[in-house]
């Protein structure tokens, strides 16, 4: 019956990077089950060949005067970061984490 | 005993543009104003809960340059220099943190103010504090806060909706004049029409959105709200407006809703053709807000207005539609928050990689609606699904957006109930997802189509005693004819 399983909500949740634990994967299986299955009522409108609409006005790139302008500073920027060091934000490690 | 309405007597009992008058006349200080709505909060916020940080000194210190720049005889920098306000919690400050009602972003210290915060202090609007909502702004009862529940001023046992319930219930308790909320399927309208207050959602593009914490970018609009259609109107006259650091910012006149308001006080509505929506008079719905709302109809046709129906089929999949646009945009929009360069970074004990620590924040960040949406969003966006869901979504979005054109070539504005019953308690829909998202199926056409649209005090329905809101729409640029409409009902009932 459920279309979207336990496992189909783990696969979302890897790509989502949020590591939920497996209470939170089986309620927010059954939970996310039925508000898909409320949702694919678009499915039964008819609405071929119309265009679809990503925005409500058409949206032309805005463009500005190359001119200087002044932006956050390094230090602004850093300010509310996790870990600093150098100027610069620290990150766990990235490299080599796949075996 | 303390009563959490707004009072009788007394500052707080005073609208902003009345406080304004006073104050620019130098028969009160700002500073007195402000001191009075402080005292308010201090004397309710315990119970009502509608703000997340009180800036007291902050708030004061804008009280005194005003006060300080009249007394030295200057104009006051705006209609409005002086009365202070309440800013939902999604707007960035740089003198209060910005937590978006998230643990993700506990403390937060933003590194520059919104432009509606700017425009807010350049026009002399002394900021009180930031206000409650649901997490991210994803919810309709303000439950989904991590920092607790905000009650409504009305019955202590309901919610003041969401959304943006602590602007609203601000409002409703006499702890502000004026409030700013955001509203990307209803949040300033919908919590406006439970706390008997008025609400607006300006045409989208018409208020920055720099510095709005982002759900879904194509729907959110900060917007003006207050106790009255004329306050309503002067607030949001200073701050919508172009702004060079919003890309979807639209360049153009602000359309003039003070004069609107000001026009619409007369009661007179000869001559305006109000659309009723077929799809919104429902049988099922509360008997006491149907009621009321059939009342208000009568009322409009008894000030002038002439009744049209109007037959908008596909408002009937708007709840569909949004709750895949909006989760999808919000799937997208919240993987900034990964633990790197602010907001909450959880696991790094030097055991885990970057991400991991980004799936440990984020999981220890976010509560459960916020999780819940980007999961939906993520599942609609995958490969094999895309077409099914979200271009399918955006197609019906056309639909409605063509069912408003078809509408306001019948009508100068549509009209519906804001909400299909009265406030519930806190805690009847927190189990339901579902069922919380089908309480705002009135409001969320709109934002679909990017117009604008207002919630305007309706009375009480007479099943709960409860207030009920009339929402008023028009279409995209005309936001003064929500005003003139608005402005001319709010007179009708007094």
């Amino acid at each position: 019956m459920s279309e979207i399983s336990r496992d189909e909500v783990a696969h979302l949740a890897k790509l989502s990077r949020l590591a939920l634990s497996d209470d939170e994967l089986k309620k927010f299986a059954g939970q996310i089950d039925e508000i898909v299955a409320n949702v694919s009522a678009v499915q039964q409108v008819d609405a071929d060949g119309v265009e679809p609409m990503s925005h409500p006005h058409s949206i032309t790139t805005s463009m500005r005067e190359d001119v200087v302008v002044p932006t956050l500073t390094a230090e602004q920027a850093l300010d509310q970061a996790p870990a600093v060091e150098d100027d610069r934000f620290v990150v766990p490690q990235i490299l080599g984490e796949e075996q | 005993m303390t009563t959490y309405t707004v009072p009788e007597t007394g500052l707080t009992s005073l609208t902003a543009a009345e406080l304004a008058e006073k104050i620019h006349s130098r028969e009160i200080t700002s500073r007195e104003v402000t001191q009075a709505h402080l005292d308010r909060i201090a004397e309710t916020d315990e119970t009502i809960n509608a703000f997340l940080h009180v800036g007291a000194d902050e708030a004061l210190a804008a009280a005194d340059a005003v006060d300080a720049s009249l007394d030295q005889g200057e104009a006051p920098a705006s209609a409005l220099a002086g009365v202070p306000l309440a800013l939902k919690d999604l707007l960035t400050t740089t003198d209060a943190p910005t937590t978006a009602a998230s643990k993700m972003l506990e403390g937060w210290m933003s590194p520059y103010d919104s432009t509606v915060t700017r425009k807010l202090r350049e026009a002399g609007i002394p900021i009180l504090g930031k206000t409650n909502l649901d997490e991210f702004a994803m919810g309709s009862s303000t439950e989904n806060s991590a920092y607790g529940v905000t009650r409504n001023p009305y019955d202590l046992d309901r919610t003041p909706g969401g959304s943006g319930g602590g602007s609203s219930a601000a409002l409703a308790a006499g702890q502000a004049p004026l409030a700013i909320g955001t509203d990307t399927g209803g949040s300033i309208r919908q919590p406006a029409a439970l706390t008997n207050t008025v609400g607006v959602k300006p045409t989208y593009g018409t208020v920055s959105r720099y510095g709005l914490i982002a759900a879904a970018s194509s729907l959110d609009q900060a917007g003006p709200t207050a106790r009255t259609v004329l306050d309503t109107a002067l607030l949001h006259e200073i701050i919508a407006g172009h702004d060079s650091f919003d890309a979807t910012s639209v360049d153009r006149e602000v359309a003039p809703v003070v004069a609107a308001a000001r026009d619409g006080a007369t009661g007179d509505l000869s001559g305006v053709k109000v659309g009723v929506v077929k799809q919104f008079d429902r049988d099922g719905w509360q008997p006491g807000v149907m009621d009321n709302y059939h009342a208000s109809l009568e009322q409009l046709v008894n000030q002038g207005a002439e009744l049209v129906e109007v037959d908008c089929p596909h408002f009937d999949d708007a709840l569909a539609a949004y709750y895949l646009i909006m989760p999808c945009e919000v799937s997208s929009n919240l993987a900034r928050f990964d633990g790197m360069r602010y907001g909450l970074r959880a696991g790094d004990d030097g055991s885990h990689s970057a991400e991991d620590v980004m799936s440990l924040s984020r999981a220890e960040g976010f509560g459960p609606e916020v999780k819940r949406r980007i999961l939906i969003g993520t599942y609609a966006l995958s490969v094999g699904y895309y077409d099914a869901y979200y271009l399918q979504a955006q197609r019906v979005r056309t639909l409605i957006a063509r069912d408003f054109t078809a509408a306001f070539e019948k009508a100068d504005v549509l009209v519906t109930p804001t909400t299909p019953t009265t406030a519930f308690k806190l805690g009847e829909k927190t189990s339901d997802p579902l069922e919380m998202y089908n309480f705002d199926l009135c409001t969320l056409p709109l934002n679909l189509a990017g117009l604008c649209g207002m919630s305007v005090p309706a009375g009480v329905a007479s099943d709960t005693e409860l207030p009920v809101g009339l929402q008023i729409m028009a279409p995209a640029f005309a936001d003064d004819r929500l005003y003139r409409v608005g402005g001319a009902f709010e007179a009708g009932r007094r």
